[in-house]
C-alpha cells in the first residue's frame, strides 16, 4: 500500500479518521442490515426464510414488480419529456428561458411528496377538478390513485433531471460538429438523429439512471397516492413500522433486495456509459436560432404546458395555505389560521429542520472538502475506497438507509435511535455527494503547484490546506453545500423512519399532517419549506453567478 | 464538379456593426485561394458566408452562374474543414469519412471504394477503425480533410485548419494539403492569419483588413509589390523610411538618393513619400556610401544575423526608433557588434515607394 510508505503527516491522519467514520457509520450498518436479514427473530439462528417468504407470497413480490413497472414508465416518460425540452430550449429561441429554468429547478427541488398531495387536492376523490367535472359536466374523471397517479407525479417531478443533464451536454457540443454535418449535406432533422442524439446518449443514460433511482426509492409519493398499488419502499416501511420487532428482520431482507437491485442497475449503467462515452468541450457552443411561426408556437405550447403542470403543486400549496379551514375541509375565504396553528403546535418541527439541517451542512462541508481533497490529490487504495463508498447514497433508497441506521444503532455500544444525532447522520450520509462532487470539480481546476508553492515557502501541509487550498475551493464547496442544504430540509424517506415526537422535521410533519387529512397546516408548512428552498436557490444563483445547476 | 466562385458586393452586419461593408472577388475554378488578414478582419466571416453558415445582408455569391444566397448550407455541396477539426467523436475514422456520402446518391460499393481511396490519400488507412479520441491532432486533421473531399464538393473551404497544430506538423500538413488539393483539382478557399502559410500554399492571396480587401495577387507579387504600407508591413517586415520623391529620384537623406529609372509611375507627384525596404534587401557598402547607421543590437539566428540599427537623423524614421537589417551569413564578411557604424545601400528594384497616405506609387501595381 502506498500510504504505509508515505510519512505520517496531516493527511495520513485525516485519511484514517475519515475511514474510521465510514466504517462505523456506513460499512457497519450495511453489514448489520445484511446480517439481520438472515437472522430468525425468535431463535436468532441463521435462516433463508425471509427471502423465501418474499419470493413465495404474491403480495410481497408483487410490490417489486409494481416498483419496476412504474419506475420504468416514469423513466421513459421523463426522458421523452426532458430531452426534447432541453433540445428545444438550447437550439431555438424560447421566450422566458430563464424563468422556465428557474421554475423547473424549483419544481425539482421542492419536497417530493408535495406533488402527490397537491394532485390529490386537485384531482383526488373530492378534488377541485374532480368535483368540477362531476357537478358541472357530469363527467367522471379517471382516478388519480394508484399506478397512473404515481406515474403523473413522479414524471413531473423527475423529468427536470433529464432536462438539466441534457441541457448541460448540449452546451458541450461544439457548433462546428453540427456545421460539419450540414456542410456534408445533412439536413437539420437528420442531423439531430445522426449527430446530436448519439453525442448526448451517455448523458441521457446518466439522467435516466438518476430518474430511475429516485423513482424507485421514492417513498412519499406512492405512500400518499398509491393506495392499493404497493411499491417496495412502502412495503418496507409498513413491514418495518407496523409490527416492530418480529418483522424487522423481514424488512431488512426487503431492504437488502432493494440494495442489490439498485447496485446491479447502477453498475450496468456505468458499464454502458463507459463504453459509449467520449470527452467533448465546446469552444463555440450551440446558438439558439428562430423557429418558423407554426413550429415556434407548438414548441412554446409544449414547453409552457409542461412547466405549468410541474409547478401546479407549488401554486396549489401556497394558495391553499391561505385558505380558511374547518377540520380537514377548506371553506371559502382567506385567513392565516393555518400558519397560526403550525407556529403554535408545530413550531418545534420548524426549528428542528433548521437546526438539524445546519448541523448536517457543517459536517457535510468539512467532510466534503477533506474527502474531495483526498480523492483528487492523495489518491491511494484507502482514499479510492472511501470515494467509492460516497457513491452509496445514490444507490441506497432513503427508507432503506433509515432502517439500516436504526438496526445498527438501536443497541449498545452505540444507542442513537430516537436522538437528533441519528437524523443528522442520515442527512449527512444521503446529501454529502452534492458538496463532495462540486468540491472535487473545483479542485480539478486548481493547479497543485499553487499548494506546492505555499509549501515550498515554508508553510506546513495542514496550514497550506486551510490558508490556500480551502480558500480557493470555497466557491465550489458553497455551491454544493446549498444543494445539499435544499435536499436536506426536504428529506423525508429516511427521517420518517427515524423520527420520534421530539425530533420531527418539517417534511415529516407535512407527511403526518397529510395522513391526518389536516391539509391546511400541511399546506402552510409546505409553503414555508418551499419559500426556504426558493431563497436558498436564489443565494445559490447569486453565489455561482449563473443560472445553471449541476447535480 | 469544381466551380468558380463569384462574390459580388456582399455586405455583412451583426446588428448595428458592419463587418464587411462591400466586398467583391472572383475565384477561378480549381484555384487555391487564400483569405489572409489579422484577426477580426472578416476573413472567417466571408468564408462562412460562402459556406452558408452566415447570412448575407446584401450582394450576391455565385457558384459558376448560380446564385447561392438562398440555398441552405447542406444543399450547397461544399466540403469544409474547421479550425478545431470537428471530427465526430462518436464515429470511427471510417464512419466519419463515410458520413457525407449517405446524403448523396452513391452506391454502397462505390462509397466504400471512395472511402478506402481517400483514407489512403491522406495516409490514415491504418487508423480506419479507431475513434477520434485516440488520434493525434494531425491525424484528426487528416480525417477532417478526407471527410470534406470524399464527397466531391463544389468547393473546399478551410478555416484556419492548421492553427491548432505544432510548428513542425503545420509545415508537413500544409505541404500535404497543397498536394492533395492539386491532385483532386478542387476550388479551395483557405482562411489563415499566418502569412508564411499563405505565401507557400496559395495560387492567389486576398489580403483583408477591417472587412475590405487590400490586394489580390499571387504570393510573390504581394510580397514584392504590396499595394500599400499595411500589406507591406503585414506580409513580411518592411522598414518604412520618410523619403521625398522628385521625378524618378528618391531622396533618403541630404547625402543619399537613388534613381528609380521608371520603376515609379510616371504620374507620381513629387513631394513627401514613404519608402518600404525589407530587412534582407539592404546592401552593405564597403565604400562608405548610402545611409550611415549605428548597431544597437545584434541577434545571431544561424543563417542570418538580425541587427537593430539606429540613425543619427530621427526624421528618417517617423514611426519607429530603429530598423531591422538581416545579414546573410553565407555572404557576410564579418559580424558587427553594438556601437559599430555601418553603411547601407538600397536596391531600387526591390524597394517600394508609397504616398504619405500609404498607397503604392510603383508602376504596374494595381490598387
Amino acid at each position: 500500500m502506498k500510504l504505509a510508505a508515505s510519512p505520517r503527516d496531516f493527511w495520513f491522519w485525516t485519511t484514517l479518521c475519515i475511514a474510521a467514520l465510514f466504517i462505523v457509520f456506513l460499512v457497519y450498518p450495511l453489514f448489520s442490515l445484511f446480517a439481520s436479514s438472515f437472522v430468525d427473530a425468535e431463535s436468532g439462528a441463521f435462516t433463508w426464510s425471509h427471502y423465501a417468504a418474499f419470493f413465495r407470497k404474491k403480495y410481497y413480490y408483487r410490490a417489486l414488480l409494481n416498483s419496476m413497472s412504474v419506475t420504468a414508465c416514469v423513466t421513459v416518460l421523463a426522458v421523452l419529456i426532458g430531452a426534447p425540452i432541453a433540445y428545444l430550449t438550447s437550439a431555438f429561441h424560447i421566450r422566458g428561458k430563464k424563468l422556465l429554468d428557474t421554475l423547473i429547478i424549483i419544481s425539482m427541488l421542492s419536497p417530493p411528496f408535495i406533488g402527490a398531495y397537491s394532485w390529490i387536492l386537485l384531482a383526488g376523490r373530492s378534488g377541485l377538478i374532480t368535483t368540477f367535472f362531476a357537478e358541472q359536466l357530469g363527467i367522471r374523471t379517471p382516478t388519480i390513485y394508484g399506478f397512473s397517479g404515481i406515474l403523473l407525479v413522479l414524471t413531473l417531478k423527475l423529468y427536470p433531471f433529464v432536462y438539466l443533464y441534457v441541457s448541460g451536454a448540449l452546451k458541450s457540443i461544439d457548433i462546428s460538429l453540427s456545421e460539419a454535418a450540414e456542410s456534408l449535406g445533412c439536413d437539420p432533422l437528420r442531423k439531430v438523429f445522426t449527430i446530436i442524439l448519439p453525442l448526448i446518449t451517455p448523458t441521457v443514460l446518466a439522467g435516466a439512471l438518476l430518474v430511475f433511482m429516485n423513482a424507485l426509492a421514492d417513498f412519499g409519493t406512492p405512500m400518499l397516492i398509491g393506495e392499493g398499488f404497493v411499491v417496495m419502499p412502502v412495503l418496507i416501511y409498513s413491514e418495518f413500522v407496523s409490527e416492530m420487532g418480529g418483522q424487522a428482520n423481514f424488512a431488512a431482507a426487503l431492504a437488502a433486495i432493494m440494495v442489490v437491485i439498485t447496485c446491479l442497475i447502477f453498475l450496468g449503467q456505468k458499464y454502458v456509459v463507459n463504453k459509449k462515452s467520449f470527452t467533448m468541450s465546446a469552444l463555440r457552443p450551440m446558438k439558439p436560432s428562430q423557429l418558423p411561426a407554426v413550429q415556434n408556437t407548438l414548441a412554446h405550447v409544449f414547453i409552457y404546458g409542461l412547466v405549468f403542470l410541474s409547478i401546479v403543486p407549488q401554486i396549489t400549496v401556497v394558495y391553499t395555505s391561505f385558505m380558511k379551514t374547518r377540520g380537514s375541509m377548506f371553506v371559502p375565504g382567506f385567513s392565516l389560521e393555518s400558519y397560526a396553528t403550525i407556529f403554535d403546535k408545530l413550531g418545534a418541527a420548524i426549528t428542528n429542520t433548521y437546526v438539524f439541517g445546519l448541523v448536517a451542512i457543517l459536517i457535510i462541508i468539512v467532510l466534503g472538502m477533506f474527502i474531495a481533497y483526498l480523492s483528487t490529490r492523495r489518491r491511494n487504495l484507502i482514499t479510492s475506497i472511501i470515494d467509492t463508498f460516497t457513491m452509496f447514497p445514490y444507490i441506497i433508497p432513503g427508507s432503506v438507509l433509515g432502517i439500516t441506521l436504526l438496526l445498527a444503532f438501536n443497541k449498545p455500544p452505540m444507542v442513537l435511535s430516537g436522538t437528533a444525532a441519528i437524523i443528522v447522520l442520515a442527512f449527512v450520509v444521503r446529501r454529502l455527494p452534492y458538496t463532495l462532487r462540486s468540491s472535487a470539480a473545483i479542485l480539478y481546476q486548481i493547479s497543485p503547484s499553487i499548494e506546492e508553492a505555499s509549501i515550498s515557502l515554508g508553510c506546513p501541509p495542514m496550514r497550506t490546506f486551510f490558508k490556500v487550498t480551502a480558500v480557493m475551493m470555497l466557491p465550489g464547496v458553497m455551491a454544493g453545500a446549498i444543494l445539499s442544504w435544499i435536499t436536506v430540509i426536504n428529506e423525508l424517506s429516511a427521517s420518517v423512519i427515524l423520527y420520534t415526537g421530539s425530533t420531527r422535521t418539517m417534511s415529516v410533519s407535512i407527511y403526518t399532517e397529510v395522513i391526518r387529512a389536516s391539509y391546511g397546516t400541511a399546506a402552510a408548512l409546505s409553503s414555508i419549506l418551499t419559500l426556504t428552498t426558493v431563497i436558498s436557490l436564489m443565494i445559490f444563483f447569486k453565489l455561482t453567478g449563473s443560472k445553471e445547476l449541476s447535480l | 464538379m469544381s466551380v468558380s466562385i463569384h462574390v459580388q458586393n456582399v455586405v455583412k452586419k451583426y446588428g448595428q456593426v458592419t463587418i464587411i461593408p462591400d466586398l467583391s472577388l472572383d475565384i477561378e475554378n480549381g484555384e487555391f485561394f487564400t483569405l489572409l488578414g489579422p484577426s477580426g478582419c472578416g476573413k472567417t466571416t466571408l468564408l462562412r458566408m460562402i459556406a452558408g453558415f452566415n447570412s448575407i445582408e446584401a450582394g450576391l455569391i455565385k457558384f459558376d452562374e448560380e446564385v447561392i444566397n438562398a440555398i441552405p448550407a447542406h444543399k450547397r455541396n461544399i466540403g469544409m474543414v474547421f479550425q478545431n477539426y470537428a471530427v465526430f467523436p462518436h464515429l470511427t475514422v471510417r464512419r466519419n469519412v463515410e458520413y457525407g456520402l449517405q446524403f448523396r446518391d452513391v452506391a454502397n460499393s462505390e462509397a466504400a471504394a471512395r472511402v478506402d481511396a481517400m483514407l489512403k490519400t491522406v495516409r490514415i488507412e491504418d487508423y480506419a477503425d479507431r475513434l477520434p479520441e485516440r488520434l493525434s491532432g494531425g491525424q484528426q486533421q487528416r480525417v477532417a480533410l478526407a471527410r470534406a473531399i470524399v464527397v466531391h464538393p463544389n468547393v473546399l473551404l478551410m478555416d484556419e485548419p492548421l492553427s491548432n497544430l505544432d510548428a513542425k506538423l503545420r509545415v508537413e500538413m500544409r505541404a500535404a494539403i497543397r498536394d492533395i488539393q492539386k491532385t483532386v483539382g478542387i476550388t479551395t478557399v483557405y482562411v489563415t492569419h499566418d502569412q508564411e502559410e499563405a505565401l507557400c500554399i496559395s495560387d492567389r492571396i486576398a489580403v483583408m483588413r477591417e472587412g475590405v480587401i487590400q490586394q489580390i495577387d499571387a504570393p510573390q507579387v504581394i510580397y514584392s509589390r504590396p499595394v500599400n504600407t499595411f500589406v507591406a508591413s503585414f506580409i513580411g517586415h518592411s522598414n518604412l523610411f520618410a523619403t521625398s520623391l522628385s521625378g524618378q529620384q528618391l531622396r533618403f537623406s541630404p547625402d543619399y538618393a537613388v534613381d528609380l529609372r521608371g520603376l515609379v509611375r510616371s504620374d507620381a507627384p513629387s513631394g513627401k513619400t514613404v519608402t518600404g525596404v525589407r530587412p534582407e534587401e539592404f546592401a552593405l557598402s564597403s565604400a562608405g556610401l548610402g545611409l550611415a547607421a549605428r548597431v544597437v543590437k545584434s541577434t545571431f539566428l544561424g543563417r542570418y544575423v538580425n541587427y537593430e540599427l539606429a540613425f543619427g537623423d530621427a526624421s528618417l524614421l517617423p514611426d519607429q526608433a530603429a530598423i531591422e537589417f538581416s545579414q546573410d551569413i553565407g555572404t557576410a564578411k564579418m559580424i558587427y557588434q553594438p556601437g559599430d557604424v555601418i553603411h547601407l545601400e538600397v536596391n531600387p528594384e526591390k524597394i517600394n515607394v508609397f504616398t504619405e497616405a500609404g498607397e503604392s506609387l510603383m508602376s504596374g501595381v494595381r490598387p
